[in-house]
């Protein structure tokens, strides 16, 4: 199983929302299956999102379980038992599941992240039925052992030699994270540190599993050729047969402290030859932000960074030709603090700092000027359009559904989403660069060149 | 990665009543099965002579077209590589009377999105774009596809920004390797060339060599053309002609050799890393041998996607050696091959790469068993439509393909009966054919301390 540590971004926004928002609307009617929202009576959560065009269904699981839930010290055990779940229960044997998918054709995998474990397959309408009685199976009946422990561990291991040891920008990355979050686990990386990973076991993996897999802390999204009725009679006889476990607390992480520092962490790598830098901050997530902030963080993003006509884009790239690659990115999608960061690369020979201050002068400008209504109106044009092509594909309607339901989002809120996003004045826009892109509490990541270390 | 795991392209639309349903319906692979009437493809044809295929569908208020020009970074003049992907990136770069940004910006008012790019063979382009406003839309394809610019300033830029990536690289061991890997497969052909070029190669590209790439390649005769979405055939057919029917009837490609891999040599690039990456190569078949689809269904098993395939049991399952490692078939125009890639923690490196080769010198000896063939038929015919049906950009993309390769548009109701017609000894013997030669093999990382046999 190709299994993903860190979630993938599938829009240039946070959250989705539907399809047939009224100044997008076509000459298609709205469709005639509305996204269904239940609970079951063992508190699972149910969003079906009917797409009927083709013969397939996306199934995914969601746990409300990810790195910044793992206890101290057991850093990577949420990713690490994410593999674990691949193996035997008490009803199936070790990789019968994943035979189970092949033989029809389908294709199952799973996924860790900061606030969310997720499992999903890709089927045919026939096999849904399969495919939740072998989820719901594995969500209580796993067995652990030693014998398949050790082996899984040491796959983690060159796992995270692949992902992250090997790479000059990932070890970076995690330094960044691991300096702009002080308090809170997000600084801790989802892949989880090597001298922890070394030392998890099965104590700590069945620990992990009865606190959180339990229908009351997970959410079924199914979304493709099927009927929201059909879907509930099919989860009440395979996951409404699982138990309720024991309530859970409010995920209540330790919170950030007051930033008050300018921070620079450095790497050089002899693999490196073009530097590049990165400033961060943090910025309230869709789930922490008062209303309407979020929204206008992502605009933020767009305008100043978000693609080739954007501000940073334009200047250093097209009219200075200072840098070869410069942009902005928002991360609202957590159910604590997001962030936001600007990041370049010079191109020629063009200095780095050049290119830092030239962004630098950007944000400036938006803070001192603000925006114009043009690009605020074209920004959320394309966030708009983007939904539409989002719905074009089951899989990313079943993804960010998942995400915002696994961050503290409802279905009601993704629904209102585009409205939101209409709503955002040119005001609140510069409002949010001013209040969270001062540079006085960044920090900046430099990846650099470096001459020595070659064999 | 130059040479690594090209998918095959071998692809198809897939009907309500599919291959797949019947197949887990009955348990066992069957054959050709009536199209849908939801997704069907039509056959359009312009006045100018240019077919294209058609998928009708409302459901989403969008249209996506793709098409694709054979000829692709092979068509590069010696001494001028990159020139491909230059020209791909400057289609969105000023067309007609319009410069770059007043393209750029006309296009994103009309809320669609286009995109080039070339791989070896071909050149493709791709557009999205809401339903109402299409007319705009079409009409920036169509200013990009037969009046780029070229200007001097975006020429400059992108071509700054392909030397940045050029440089990026030149000290990355992977890159490196990749780099030494195509030069040792392929020798003096043109795939053995670097896509992206080189600081000297894009440093002489010049507007009149991207005008001459873009009159040379962009004709009919060897254009592929799909839509889906919401849009009706007459009006499809009036856009493809608006959108082609001026260009040139026949392109003028320069003529490429078929190429055999070069086997039986070991690669070494010597870096401290963390972990030692194993790359094989081994013959394989062209998409349109009579073998095809038995190496198909036998790459599966050894180690293909899924997650029980005889590599990644032994590999990761059972020893923990690597997080991935899997085989794929490589079908260029002019060449082919198999493949087998993965990373392991550098102590056992020499114990990856003996398990590895034990695996194969099995599957060349003995074949699969029939459990694992049924298994492997039926999840390559289920997993077509799974895959390549999923969006209407998966959809076009696939459309294309099929006719690049000049498979029939029926394909998709033959497709799953010539899956099932492959024996057991149809897949033991391009067993014996693919995997009996001495591989080719790079080793990328640490110098060895200590392999052993583990």
């Amino acid at each position: 199983m190709s299994l993903t540590v860190n979630w993938p971004r599938l829009l240039p926004m946070a959250l989705p929302a539907l399809l047939f928002s009224a100044s997008v609307a076509a000459e298609t009617p709205p469709p005639d299956n509305p996204i269904a929202n239940f609970v079951l009576g063992n508190g699972m959560e149910v969003v079906v999102i009917p797409d009927r065009r083709a013969p397939i269904v996306t199934h995914m699981v969601w746990y409300k379980a990810g790195s910044a839930d793992e206890p101290p010290g057991k850093s990577g055990i949420a990713h690490f038992f994410e593999h674990l779940m691949f193996k035997g229960t008490e009803n199936h044997a070790a990789g019968e599941f994943s035979r189970a998918v092949a033989e029809i054709g389908g294709s199952d995998n799973a996924f860790t992240g900061n606030d969310f474990t997720a499992y999903h397959q890709t089927v045919t309408p026939e096999a849904l039925e399969t495919m939740m009685a072998f989820e719901a199976d594995r969500m209580r009946n796993l067995i652990l052992t030693d014998a398949v422990i050790g082996p899984e561990r040491d796959v983690i291991i060159e796992e995270r030699g692949s992902r992250i040891e090997n790479s000059p920008e990932a070890l970076l990355g995690e330094e960044i994270d691991a300096t702009l979050y002080q308090n809170h686990p997000y600084r801790i990386p989802v892949i989880g540190w090597m001298h922890e990973i070394e030392k998890l076991n099965r104590t700590d993996a069945i620990a992990f599993y009865d606190r959180y897999y339990a229908p009351n802390n997970a959410i079924l999204i199914v979304a493709g050729d099927v009927e929201a009725a059909a879907v509930r009679g099919l989860a009440e006889r395979t996951y409404g047969l699982v138990p309720r476990g024991p309530d859970l607390p409010p995920r209540i992480r330790p919170a950030e402290p007051e930033h008050n520092t300018r921070r620079t962490v450095s790497l050089a790598d002899p693999r490196v030859t073009v530097p590049s830098f990165s400033k961060s901050w943090l910025a309230p997530s869709y789930t922490t932000a008062s209303p309407g902030e979020a929204e206008a963080l992502d605009l933020l993003s767009e305008i100043l960074g978000g693609g080739v006509r954007s501000r940073i884009y334009q200047s250093l790239v097209v009219r200075a030709g200072i840098a070869a690659s410069a942009g902005a990115h928002f991360d609202g999608s957590k159910l604590d603090q997001g962030s936001f960061t600007v990041y370049g690369a010079p191109r020629g020979t063009a200095e780095l700092d050049a290119i830092e201050a030239a962004v630098d002068a950007e944000i400036d400008r938006i803070i001192d000027q603000g925006v114009t209504e043009k690009e605020l109106e074209s920004s959320k044009n394309r966030f708009l359009r983007s939904m539409i092509f989002a719905s074009d594909n089951q899989a990313s309607m079943a993804n960010l559904y998942g995400a915002a339901l696994a961050t503290g989002g409802t279905v009601e809120q993704v629904r209102r989403w585009p409205e939101k996003i209409r709503a955002v004045t040119a005001g609140q826009v510069r409002d949010a660069a001013k209040k969270y892109l001062g540079v006085d509490h960044s920090v900046t990541g430099y990846l650099l060149p470096s001459s020595t270390g070659r064999e | 990665m130059h040479l690594a795991a090209k998918k095959i392209s071998e692809a198809s639309v897939m009907t309500r009543t599919s291959a797949a349903r019947l197949a887990v319906a009955l348990g066992l692979a069957l054959v050709a099965l009536p199209a849908d009437a939801k997704v069907q493809i039509q056959e359009v044809q312009t006045e100018s002579g240019i077919t294209a295929w058609l998928v009708e569908d409302y459901a989403v208020p969008m249209v996506t077209i793709r098409f694709a020009f054979e000829g692709g970074s092979t068509q590069d003049p010696s001494g001028k590589e990159g020139l491909t992907q230059l020209m791909t990136g400057l289609f969105d770069e000023g067309a007609g009377t319009l410069d770059s940004g007043e393209f750029q910006v006309r296009l994103d008012d009309a809320g669609a999105e286009m995109r080039f790019g070339a791989g070896r063979d071909t050149i493709y382009g791709t557009m999205r774009m809401l339903a109402d406003n299409k007319d705009e839309a079409f009409e920036l394809l169509r200013l990009a596809v037969q009046e780029p610019r070229f200007d001097p300033g975006p020429v400059e830029r992108i071509r700054a920004q392909m030397v940045s990536g050029v440089v990026a690289a030149l000290k990355d061991p992977e890159a490196e390797a990749q780099i030494k890997w195509a030069q040792a497969i392929y020798g003096e052909h043109p795939y053995a060339r670097r896509d992206e070029g080189t600081q000297a190669s894009l440093a002489g590209i010049t507007a009149a060599d991207l005008h001459a790439l873009h009159q040379a390649v962009f004709a009919r005769e060897k254009l592929h053309v799909a839509v889906v979405g919401a849009i009706d055939a007459d009006t499809a057919r009036h856009e493809i002609e608006r959108l082609f029917g001026s260009l040139s009837e026949k392109p003028r490609l320069r003529p490429v050799q078929h190429v055999d891999w070069k086997l039986d040599q070991q690669l070494r690039v010597n870096y401290p890393l963390p972990q030692t990456t194993l790359q094989l190569a081994f013959p394989g078949v062209p998409r349109d041998d009579p073998e095809f689809y038995a190496a198909y269904l036998m790459n599966q098993i050894l180690g293909g996607g899924t997650l029980s395939s005889r590599l990644f049991d032994e590999v990761r399952e059972r020893r923990g050696l690597a997080y991935s490692v899997n085989s794929s078939l490589v079908t260029h125009e002019f060449a082919s091959g198999l493949v087998i890639g993965t990373s392991t923690r550098s102590d056992r490196a020499g114990e990856a790469l003996n398990v590895i080769l034990d695996v194969v010198r099995r599957m060349a000896e003995a074949g699969p068993t029939q459990a694992e063939l049924a298994a492997a038929k039926k999840y390559v015919i289920g997993s077509y439509a799974l895959s390549n049906l999923d969006s209407s950009r998966a959809i076009a993309a696939t459309l294309v393909s099929l006719q690049v390769e000049g498979l029939p548009i029926d394909y998709i109701d033959r497709r799953a009966g010539l899956i099932d017609a492959v024996s057991l000894q149809d897949v033991r013997s391009a067993a014996a054919r693919l995997l009996s030669a001495e591989p080719a093999i790079m080793i990328v990382g640490p110098v060895a301390k200590q392999e052993n046999g583990g």
